[in-house]
């Protein structure tokens, strides 16, 4: 009789479960799988008569002879490691600054989460028009009406890589502060009145008790946006298309522009699975870190 | 003197952040009341006439209440089958004896995470072999999908934070868990259900990389993609680019300003009670 309850629990429990597993499992399992099968072949979507032909490694090594794919490359991997940087670091203080209690704190973290709830491409338009060489408000900031020394920001390559990192900083960093806001929210009252009575500066509270306390808040913001700074494609698919000069292409439009620009379904899908590979190596040597910083913080 | 010092940079700084936030929007919406004239304008016209021409414009010209049309069809369809799901799958996790809930929490976070290039063609190529492509099941089941780890994830932890003893008391009182679920546990994590929908809907509203894969056809467009698509015929259309942005974004502005404290709690919650 127990028994029978206990089956008709975990039947009950798979039933409920088995929607999830089915969209999961058939379109985004099973594509990764795809991906690396894709890769070992040469598929051409313009040429379907063609069809597939096996070539075994031959994508990958000419992926790692491919100098455009090897520039997205360390772009992505810059692009990631300056915005994160920036966005921890904004989060951060911005987080301090909210925690506060203050008359008109809802306005003021609703107005902080308007960055974080724009659709990428509007926001994209909009940097793109602040760049822009005539009409664009960066050019007016700097220069008033000395149209002479209007500069064209998207068309010079650091300029249009920073543009890009700008961008991406003003619209994530309030996702960064909304997290290791949660992480300061925990951290009781009672330590910083004690460490007052036992005559602590406020830089000393600052980096002995706050920052030990939110380290896996920061470590859990780290995470989310190394992995979101991956996926970077909006922005440059708006601003940039990838240049001038390549200067901005990362990845994931690298990856876009074989498959369904040039249609080269194989060659394309050699990126994908690399980006597979690299964000998932990241992320489990965050998981690893974070489970030793909550094993740590148990004990 | 120092309190009133402190008091004065804390102001300064709150300001330089609120304004930081809302100044590059805000130029947008100042640039979709500007008219012809001052649009073209260099050095570029501070205060505009108000006009509305751009929003006439991208209505008439640019189809935009067709793109509006696609993206709440698609934003709306996702965020009812996404939320349905993940309370069916949130409550298995919080509130069933179920082997292996932790792999299948780390199994849905990885999804969550994964660029979406990594599936991109393949699901490109299942949708074409079902004859998908250019349809609104094509674009909303990869929503579904790439929504479902947040859904799942809010759900089961609110789920998780409500008291086992109403359950078990309906139980003994001969409740089904079928039963349990739908009368006790829905209405009571109504709150949760809502947050989830938020972010759902907030999601596939912004999407783009899938809806401009999948979407080829004009007809079938979202917001986002006839935005990024908007082309003149010497110059790109500025004013009705901006005009269609503000109509995209205010949606979002009104949630963020109305439901500011859940979208918070969600978006930590999501994250952070793993």
């Amino acid at each position: 009789m127990q028994l029978s309850l206990r089956s008709k629990e975990r039947l009950f429990a798979l039933g409920l479960l088995i929607p999830t597993f089915t969209f999961v499992l058939i379109f985004a399992f099973y594509p990764i799988l795809y991906s690396v099968y894709l890769s070992l072949h040469r598929i051409i979507i313009g040429l379907p008569a063609l069809g597939k032909t096996f070539v075994g490694l031959s994508n990958y090594r000419s992926l790692l002879r491919d100098p455009i794919a090897l520039k997205a490359l360390s772009n992505t991997f810059i692009f990631v490691a300056v915005s994160t940087f920036f966005e921890i670091l904004l989060g951060l203080a911005i987080a301090l600054l909210i925690h506060k209690r203050f008359r008109g704190r809802g306005i003021v973290r609703a107005s902080i989460l308007i960055p974080w709830a724009i659709p990428t491409v509007v926001s994209s338009q909009m940097w793109r028009y602040i760049f822009n060489d005539k009409y664009g408000l960066l050019n007016l900031i700097l220069y008033g009406s000395d149209i002479a020394r209007y500069k064209a920001w998207l068309a010079e390559p650091f300029y249009a890589f920073s543009a890009i990192i700008v961008a991406d900083v003003w619209k994530t960093s309030s996702f960064a502060a909304l997290l290791i806001l949660a992480g300061l929210q925990v951290i009781p009252d009672e330590l910083y009145d004690a460490a007052r009575v036992d005559g602590a500066t406020g830089w000393q509270q600052f980096t002995r008790i706050t920052l030990p306390l939110i380290r896996p808040a920061l470590l859990i913001a780290l995470l989310f946006r190394t992995m979101d700074a991956f996926r970077v494609f909006d922005l440059v698919f708006v601003m940039t298309q990838g240049g001038p000069a390549d200067s901005t292409n990362v990845l994931q439009f690298y990856g876009y522009k074989k498959i369904f620009a040039e249609g080269l379904m194989g060659y394309g899908s050699t990126v994908s699975v690399l980006v597979f590979l690299v964000t998932f190596l990241i992320s489990l040597l965050y998981i690893r870190t974070l489970g030793r910083q909550f094993r740590r913080s148990e004990a | 003197m120092k309190s009133v010092i402190n008091k004065m940079l804390f102001f300064i700084l709150i300001s330089m952040v609120v304004i930081t936030s809302l100044l590059p929007f805000l130029w947008f919406v100042d640039t979709s009341l500007k008219s012809q004239i001052e649009i073209t304008a260099i050095p570029p016209v501070i205060i505009p006439s108000g006009s509305l021409h751009f929003y006439y414009s991208a209505i008439i010209r640019y189809d935009l209440l067709h793109y509006l049309k696609n993206s709440v069809v698609v934003a709306g369809a996702t965020t009812i089958i996404t939320i349905l799901l993940s309370i069916f799958a949130g409550y298995a996790l919080a509130r069933l004896r179920i082997r292996h809930k932790g792999l299948i929490l780390g199994a849905l976070l990885l999804v969550s995470m994964f660029p979406q290039i990594s599936i991109a063609g393949p699901v490109w190529r299942i949708l074409q072999s079902l004859g998908w492509l250019n349809s609104y099941q094509g674009l909303v089941i990869p929503y579904v999908t790439l929504t479902l780890p947040l859904g799942v994830w809010i759900m089961t932890t609110f789920f998780n934070e409500l008291p086992r003893e109403l359950e078990k008391a309906a139980m003994i009182d001969g409740c089904s868990h079928i039963q349990s679920l739908l009368k006790i546990m829905l209405p009571l994590s109504a709150p949760g259900v809502f947050t989830a929908a938020i972010l759902v809907f907030i999601y596939a509203w912004n999407e783009f990389f899938f809806a401009l894969l999948i979407m080829t056809n004009r007809q079938y467009q979202t917001l986002p993609v006839g935005i990024a698509l908007f082309q003149g015929q010497y110059t790109l259309p500025w004013g009705e680019i901006a005009a269609a942005s503000v109509v995209a974004t205010l949606p979002l502005v009104l949630l963020v300003f109305v439901f500011q404290k859940r979208i918070v709690s969600g978006l930590s919650a999501g994250a952070l009670k793993g």
